[in-house]
């Protein structure tokens, strides 16, 4: 499946995902400017994206936790997600993302 | 200010890898301060996740952030080390003794012929929300412009105040500083908080009677006087309408977030905000600057706790042959050395 990712200069980037690896671990790992300070448990919301395209809504809703941590994050948007919470699968193929400002 | 503090090791961080620092130098007979930017110890396990539980600290098949950070203090106790909280270190300078001088923004200085710095990811410092221009508005004096922490409530006594945020922080300041202010606005993204439940309910009262505003709304531009002083601030709300709104003072809460920070200006060696060590003593490329945890990087660095703790194990055998230049050191185990038992406090 691929991760269609544009950093904070508008820059697109294609990245291959891996099935049962959180979309944060994917984009850290392509170099992406990812903080994920917690390391991916909730814990932060430094990992934030926004899910582009439509995409949002065929995601699986965010857990409350999430919800919650999502209030510690910055200029939150409707679909506003952390990326730490999202898991690769095929339905995924494709997923528009864009980093949040820092 | 207080006059400079002498000792053996002067530790940049009290997180789970600095603590345990005091715990191998000590074993040598190495005194150690510590110095963080954080009111308390435990770094990234205390700050981050203290209730989150950790799996891979070896001997402890579960322990949480705080746990961890109380039996690290608990272990470090006899070697009785002095903690300076709430302080950034703000310079590093090489005395013409070879020995070093960390200063820190609240005056301290501590002289120490090593340093370690066990900084973690940088100091944690108040996420700013990316407006534009809001640098301008910080540090514009009390009760006006922008400010990420309450420090004298008086000073924003009759002032228009605007929170944002939806944390305890947001939501704790805007139920104190409601009944001084002339007036109080909180705007979050969501109609909910995932704040102390009893917080929200006392947000809920106030917004009733009136002396809270609440909006479903963020702060998407500010305004500034002629002398530089903020005006207002442009608010949108979930439907995109943006309106004007008149304060005197701005005050995000959205926690915390690393930054490297003044570790940046010390002149070391940096690679990709991390500092290269060699891993026989971890070392930085500057004699007596030892980097241990997160903040070091060497071929197969792995960040994790444990990896943190070897490092400072090796890192304490290189300090002691820096502060005691002049004596051997005897490499014993603590299950049979009464010598280090004594230390310990744990002979019969």
């Amino acid at each position: 499946m691929k991760i269609v990712a544009t950093d904070r200069n508008g820059k697109e980037h294609s990245v291959e995902g891996r099935d049962g690896w959180t979309v944060m671990e994917i984009l850290r790992d392509a170099g992406l400017p990812i903080a994920a300070e917690c390391g991916g448990a909730c814990a932060c919301a430094t990992c934030h994206v926004y899910v582009t395209d439509g995409w949002y809504e065929k995601l699986t809703p965010p857990s409350d936790a999430e919800i919650d941590m999502l209030d510690m994050a910055l200029a939150v948007e409707p679909t506003s997600r952390l990326s730490c919470q999202l898991v690769c699968a095929d339905g995924l193929d494709g997923i528009k993302v864009t980093v949040a400002p820092e | 200010m207080s006059a400079p503090v002498e000792t053996d090791v002067a530790i940049v961080g009290a997180g789970p890898i600095g603590l345990f620092a005091v715990f191998e130098l000590g074993l040598l007979d190495l005194k150690a301060h510590l110095v963080d930017i954080l009111d308390r110890p435990g770094g990234q396990c205390t700050e981050l996740y203290p209730e989150k539980p950790i799996y891979d600290i070896p001997g402890l098949p579960i322990v949480t952030g705080q746990e961890l950070t109380n039996r690290l203090l608990d272990q470090v106790k006899p070697f009785h080390p002095s903690f300076h909280f709430g302080e950034m270190v703000a310079g590093l300078e090489k005395l013409p003794d070879g020995k070093w001088k960390l200063k820190t923004d609240a005056g301290t200085e501590i002289i120490a012929p090593v340093v370690v710095i066990a900084a973690g990811g940088g100091s944690f410092v108040p996420k700013r929300p990316p407006v534009p221009g809001i640098e301008s508005f910080e540090n514009k004096g009390h009760g006006v412009g922008v400010h990420y922490a309450v420090r004298k409530m008086d000073t924003f006594r009759g002032k228009n105040i605007l929170i944002a945020g939806g944390g305890d922080s947001a939501l704790d300041w805007a139920i104190n500083l409601a009944p001084i202010a002339k007036s109080l606005t909180l705007v979050h993204h969501r109609d909910g908080f995932r704040a102390a439940q009893h917080s929200v309910n006392q947000m809920r009262e106030l917004e009733k009677s009136g002396k809270v505003k609440f909006h479903v709304a963020s702060v998407k531009a500010l305004h500034g006087k002629d002398d530089g002083h903020l005006s207002g601030v442009t608010l949108a709300g979930a439907d995109k309408s943006e309106w004007h709104h008149e304060t005197d003072a701005f005050l995000p809460f959205f926690g915390l977030t690393i930054k490297l920070g003044p570790i940046a200006e010390f002149g070391l060696n940096l690679n990709e905000n991390l500092i290269p060590v060699d891993t026989a003593k971890f070392e930085s490329s500057t004699p007596g600057i030892f980097a241990i945890g997160d903040i070091n990087s060497y071929p197969g660095k792995l960040k994790l706790i444990l990896s943190g703790f070897h490092e400072a194990a090796l890192m304490a055998q290189a300090a002691f042959h820096i502060c005691k230049p002049n004596e051997k050191l005897r490499f014993q185990y603590t299950t049979s050395s009464s010598n280090l038992q004594k230390k310990l406090g744990v002979t019969a």
